[in-house]
């Protein structure tokens, strides 16, 4: 163990690597190694920190500074300043919105306050390759527990009384799934984790995987351990190489420790975890999907019943849980279940982690305890909608989700709560969305990802969403009529109500989510041919305003198909034949001279 | 690697690896030594200063002093100098810091609570 006098975390998480983690760590590395500071100065690459837009980050400890949008030359000045002359760097401090104070400490950022850390516990704070700091934040303290002093019986109890729910959205009771399946009578049983996450923008589960693999495996191992399964299996999308890589090494090293293998502990307990790829189908998120897929099936779904607990991979009882809701399980079993019905709802106790996206200051991961309002979580942890506009919905849920108006942002996040108002909780991406948002146009999004989605296997989710689709298309072109809007509501409840599995049972609820709230929209789209949100392009057109135009040519020379003529000083005029909306005359203009109109 | 059986593994493992990650950060400290780092006090040998704070910090297993290091305190004529910071207790400003000194000043003032006079080139703020 080298003498260290700075520990330098560097955000290792996806989204900080897409925005050049890489280059800063080697800068940090190549920097501190010049000053002769490797020998004091560790450098620690850790798990998704949460707050994505600031990336790539970078805190140094011991006193808890953090740095956002470090780039390679700010690394540079970071170990000048800070690591050799212990000058903290104020320019690449967090900034609130408004510009006030820079609190210089991670615990004191507002966008970490309102949070309750359960299963980001470790997230941003432990390496995750190394086994070590997961025990050191008692790790695999659950796990000796269990094997010591509990029966199944009894870990089924805990976890049923802690009433946990099924983190992957449909919010199941995980204690009664395990007592299910601890029920079935066969020799052989498995434990998946469904790490499959699919959603357009939600990135918890990748977040929890790179951070903190250890807390799935140990929650695994747990669930094993309750249901009677000695074998588990990870279901993982090959679009997260590093999830893998982590997990990887993580059961390599749980191995080695005697976490894994055989005779777990000291204990007769014998579990082993492999992990599966995915292709990244949409569809193999669904659980029968995801055993076929398993099983080297095409990836398409059955019908239920029965049940995965009673026949599932190989017809062996099978439970499936999601990532979020195994690394719920060992701090459950550590702290107990009634110091986890502390945080959140009666129906919905602990915590639940949001991917934040969309027009909100703050993106990124939060964790928050549940039966926070929407209000809360948009506007103090995500710092409001950015660029003085207004809120208008928020998307939770992804494609089988809906939209939820700005007037019931005082609704409580949970699970009843959120369906009641036609969305659903959902794995846990939350878009916002402000006034230059066009709803018809995001229903349509979502409903272009089911179509593309849909397995095909049964009939209203194969063609009735296409349906739909199409009928979206028209309205947006401005050719729809007022029976579109009742056919789509027609065509998706039956939708709802006939399709095979989860995708298309859920897939009509963006759609009929915003024609209830946003009806008006739709209405001004069919009969006034009109997007009050200016965004879909067949209903807008861009036009100059003689008075301000000073005939500068800006526009005409950016034009991709030279729809702008006019010549130098004299007023230029917009062709709307030639003209295909990208916008980029109304971006250059310096003097406001050209604008949007929907008639 | 030896396979965990018992409670006492675990513990075992998390001490020792809680003990390698106590400069990352954790709070409870008792107080700390600023050793200041500018590129005079660099160029007076202030990085084996620090090396040998840390060392017998880490000798005698005290974990509740933080080591920070700070730019130049303006006392080029002493240097290396730390700031010695303990709760409850004014500040003192130690200079000439060479690495016996500073075993010296680890030992006196952080675990027997006497000040080294000899040493001793300011107390209390600045």
């Amino acid at each position: 163990m080298p003498l260290t006098t700075n520990t330098v975390l560097v955000c290792a998480g996806g989204a900080c690597i897409s925005a050049g983690e890489k280059s800063v760590k080697q800068v940090l590395e190549d920097e501190i190694k010049k000053y002769g500071l490797d020998e004091v100065v560790r450098i620690v690459e850790t798990g998704c920190i949460g707050s994505c837009t600031l990336g790539p980050i970078v805190v140094v400890y011991p006193e808890g500074v953090f740095y956002k949008k470090v780039t390679p030359e700010s690394a540079k000045k970071i170990v000048e300043e800070h690591l050799l002359k212990g000058r903290i760097v104020e320019e690449l401090l967090y900034q609130g919105p408004t510009g006030e104070v820079l609190p210089k400490v991670q615990e004191e950022l507002p966008f970490f306050k309102k949070q309750v850390k359960i299963v980001t516990r470790n997230l941003g704070v432990i390496d995750p390759t190394k086994i070590e700091e997961y025990i050191a934040r008692d790790g695999y303290f659950a796990l000796a527990r269990v094997l010591k002093e509990m029966k199944p019986e009894d870990v089924i109890d805990e976890i049923k009384r802690s009433g946990l729910r099924g983190r992957g959205g449909a919010g199941f009771p995980t204690g009664l799934k395990w007592e299910l399946a601890r029920k079935q009578e066969s020799d052989v049983k498995y434990i998946v984790c469904n790490a499959d996450e699919g959603d357009p923008g939600a990135f918890m589960d990748r977040a929890i995987l790179e951070g903190d693999p250890h807390s799935v495996l140990e929650g695994m191992v747990i669930a094993g351990y309750a249901v009677g399964a000695s074998e588990g299996f990870i279901y993982v999308r090959a679009e997260y190489p590093l999830a893998i890589e982590r997990l990887e090494i993580a059961i390599e090293q749980a191995r080695e420790y005697g976490f894994l293998g055989e005779k777990i502990m000291g204990s007769d307990f014998n579990f082993d975890i492999e992990i599966r790829i995915g292709a990244g189908a949409f569809v193999c998120g669904e659980e029968t999907a995801l055993m076929a897929s398993i099983e080297g099936e095409r990836g398409q779904p059955r019908v239920k019943p029965p049940y995965p607990v009673e026949r599932g991979l190989w017809g062996y009882p099978t439970v499936i849980n999601n990532v979020e809701t195994l690394a719920n399980v060992p701090w459950i079993i550590r702290n107990g279940a009634d110091e986890f019905k502390k945080y959140g709802t009666p129906s919905s106790p602990g915590t639940k982690v949001f991917a934040l996206a969309g027009k909100v200051r703050n993106t990124g991961l939060v964790e928050v305890p549940m039966g926070i309002t929407l209000r809360e979580l948009i506007f103090e942890i995500g710092g409001g909608v950015p660029n003085g506009k207004k809120i208008k919905a928020v998307q939770t849920g992804g494609p089988s989700g809906g939209c939820i108006p700005a007037e019931y942002l005082d609704t409580p996040v949970d699970y009843e709560s959120l369906q009641k108002l036609g969305a659903i909780m959902g794995s846990g991406g939350m878009v916002v969305m402000d006034e230059d948002d066009c709803m018809v146009d995001v229903a349509k999004f979502f409903l272009e990802f089911t179509v593309e989605e849909s397995c095909g296997k049964c009939t209203p989710c194969r063609e009735g969403t296409r349906k739909m689709l199409e009928i979206l298309e028209r309205i947006t072109q401005g050719e729809g009529t007022m029976e579109d809007l009742e056919t789509l509501e027609e065509l998706g409840n039956t939708i709802k109500e006939t399709s095979l599995c989860g995708l298309g049972q859920t897939a009509p609820n963006p759609v009929l989510s915003t024609l209830r709230y946003f009806r008006e929209e739709y209405e001004a789209h069919v009969k006034e041919k009109r997007c009050p949100s200016k965004k879909c392009k067949a209903l807008i057109r861009y036009v100059i305003d003689p008075e301000k135009c000073v005939g500068c040519t800006a526009c005409a020379r950016v034009c991709p198909v030279n729809a702008i003529s006019g010549e130098v000083r004299k007023v230029h005029e917009i062709d709307n034949d030639v003209c295909i909306r990208c916008g980029s005359c109304m971006e250059v203009c310096r003097f406001g001279a050209i604008s949007k109109v929907s008639p | 690697m030896a396979k965990v059986k018992s409670l006492e593994d675990l513990l075992k493992i998390k001490e020792k690896t809680l003990q390698e990650l106590k400069m990352r950060g954790e709070t409870g400290k008792r107080g700390k030594i600023t050793v200041a780092m500018g590129t005079c006090g660099i160029a007076a040998g202030a990085k084996d200063t620090l090396k040998a704070i840390v060392e017998a910090l880490n000798e005698n297993n005290i974990t509740d002093i933080a080591v920070v290091q700070s730019g130049c305190m303006g006392l080029c004529e002493v240097e290396p100098t730390i700031e010695v910071r303990l709760e409850g207790q004014e500040p003192v400003v130690y200079g000439h810091v060479n690495p016996e000194n500073a075993r010296r000043i680890v030992k006196m003032h952080i675990m027997e609570g006497k000040i080294v006079d000899d040493l001793v080139v300011r107390r209390g703020e600045a």
